[in-house]
């Protein structure tokens, strides 16, 4: 599993890349793995405002249906259309393809987040609560 | 979470070499995946995919008027079977619901076995029994027997590698009590729950691991190992019913539209009457398949609306891998169930255009 050392984490399985005052929003290796084979994104509306916890993307695995939340407060100025088309991008590379990009209302937020080593820990947890396998 | 109380089939090792993914399955431990849902997929309609499917229930009914027996528990018409035939039939409590959908493999007029879902098996087996006259003996045979499924276009060519008897010579819907599959004794159906030409092996629970490694053996590049998670989009892409879902005590065969499988006219079976009066008075709910005009994908339990009145549900919806977009099969109320009327479906709060069809869904080129 990868956890690129550049980045930050919420224990949602998102990945966050701060630039200024954007907080470009992801998922994680350990999130794509988990859902398997992606077959649909939707996105949140450009120049939405979001708060902090809430559920602003949603994506479907054949098997499964999660949300994505961002962990900070502000107005969406990106999103990746494509994805629309070629949601499987999330599985091959889920660093390399964001789902939105975030200007911050309040940059402290990402305080919050975990660090890659903290996020490593949490996941060796969490694949322990699933059995392990 | 896997607990520790779950069923194993003999091939649970076989699923931990090969790196599945396991689940708790209606109380049995059984792969969804081994690597991706979708590639198992295109393989299974490519080439060929091996599954485990021993946890299926199997249950012997013998007796000198079995055929009579078996006759008046099922919908279909078992009477037309001819011994090494299998038939598609459904089973019904008097009210015309469903005990459950199941095959009948006949062996003679005195001998049938019926294949049941696995977590109906007991269930089934004390229904039949309790309608069970004297001379009808009645078994549950399900641990005795493994059954391995080898479907996709390739199964044939890969098995006759592996076997003496000519496989072709198997029809749809047939079976051979007796083949020898690399040397094992195995009963071989030709039937699945893929859409694709395949079949369905019945062997002794501890040969299953060697026979499942000389199929592979054989396949080598042309088959790999499919888990639950395909087994469920091949078999809703084909348009299967799924137990449960499609199917269940609160729906009839009617109102599944599985109306072929119910014989009316030949003799009496548990809830001919009630299926008789709603055939008669009307079907008010039939299932209907639908592809999404709007975004978003179609899950089971979603609600369905016509003209924002709610008319039904989604049986089973999902991204369908071969025909490369999403469809849902729905329960919905039948003037609204006609190909071209337009429906919506609700998805997280908000109702997104979908649209009736007819023969949309999955069938497998004709060679």
């Amino acid at each position: 599993m990868k956890v690129p050392t550049d980045l930050l984490y919420t224990n949602e399985h998102e990945w966050i890349k701060i630039e200024g005052d954007r907080a470009i929003l992801g998922i994680t290796d350990f999130a794509q793995e988990h859902l398997g084979d992606i077959v649909f994104v939707e996105l949140p509306e450009l120049d939405a405002q979001v708060a902090s916890g809430e559920g602003v993307a949603v994506i479907e695995s054949v098997k499964a249906v999660a949300s994505v939340y961002t962990p900070v407060s502000g107005t969406v100025v990106e999103i990746n259309d494509a994805l629309e088309d070629n949601p499987e991008l999330l599985n091959q590379e889920p660093y390399d393809n964001f789902i939105a990009i975030i200007e911050m209302d309040d940059p402290s937020e990402v305080e919050d987040l975990m660090s890659p080593e903290e996020y490593e820990q949490f996941c060796r947890e969490q694949e322990k609560e699933l059995g392990g396998r | 979470m896997v607990s520790d109380s779950l069923k194993r089939t003999p091939l649970y090792e076989i699923h931990q070499r090969y790196g599945g993914k396991m689940i708790d399955f209606g109380g049995w431990e059984l792969p969804v995946q081994y690597a991706s849902i979708i590639q198992e997929h295109h393989m299974v309609r490519e080439k060929a995919g091996i599954f485990d499917v021993s946890h299926m229930g199997e249950i012997e009914v013998t007796g000198e008027k079995a055929e009579g027996f078996v006759r008046y528990l099922m919908t279909n018409d078992v009477t037309r079977l001819k011994d090494k035939q299998v038939q598609y039939t459904l089973m019904c409590y008097p009210d015309g619901g469903v005990v459950d959908d199941l095959l009948v493999y006949r062996f003679s007029q005195q001998h049938y076995l019926l294949v049941v879902n696995a977590s109906n098996t007991e269930k089934d087996y004390q229904w039949i029994l309790s309608h069970a006259p004297e001379g009808i003996q009645v078994a549950n045979v399900s641990d005795q027997y493994a059954q391995i499924a080898v479907q996709g276009p390739k199964a044939q060519e890969i098995l006759q590698k592996i076997s003496d008897t000519d496989l072709s010579q198997i029809r749809f819907f047939w079976f051979e009590p007796q083949v020898k599959l690399a040397g094992i004794q195995c009963m071989v159906s030709r039937t699945g729950y893929t859409g694709e030409d395949g079949f369905e092996i019945y062997l002794p629970a501890a040969e299953a691991a060697e026979l499942w490694e000389r199929i592979m053996e054989a396949g080598g590049e042309d088959i790999g190992p499919a888990g639950l998670g395909a087994r469920d989009t091949l078999r809703f892409e084909a348009k299967l019913p799924l137990y449960g879902q499609e199917l269940g005590p609160d729906i009839t065969p009617l109102e599944a539209v599985l109306g072929h499988f119910v014989k009316l006219d030949s003799g009496d079976f548990i809830g001919r009457d009630a299926l008789l009066k709603q055939r008669d008075e009307g079907i008010k709910h039939s299932l209907a398949e639908f592809e999404m005009i709007g975004r978003g994908i179609p899950r089971s339990h979603y609600e369905v609306y016509k003209n924002g009145e709610k008319i039904g549900y989604v049986t089973s919806g999902a991204y369908a891998p071969t025909l490369g977009k999403p469809m849902g099969l729905a329960l919905i109320e039948s003037r609204w169930s006609e190909p071209g009327e337009d429906i919506d479906i609700m998805i997280r709060s908000k109702l997104i255009p979908a649209r009736v069809t007819r023969g949309a869904f999955y069938k497998r080129p004709q060679k």
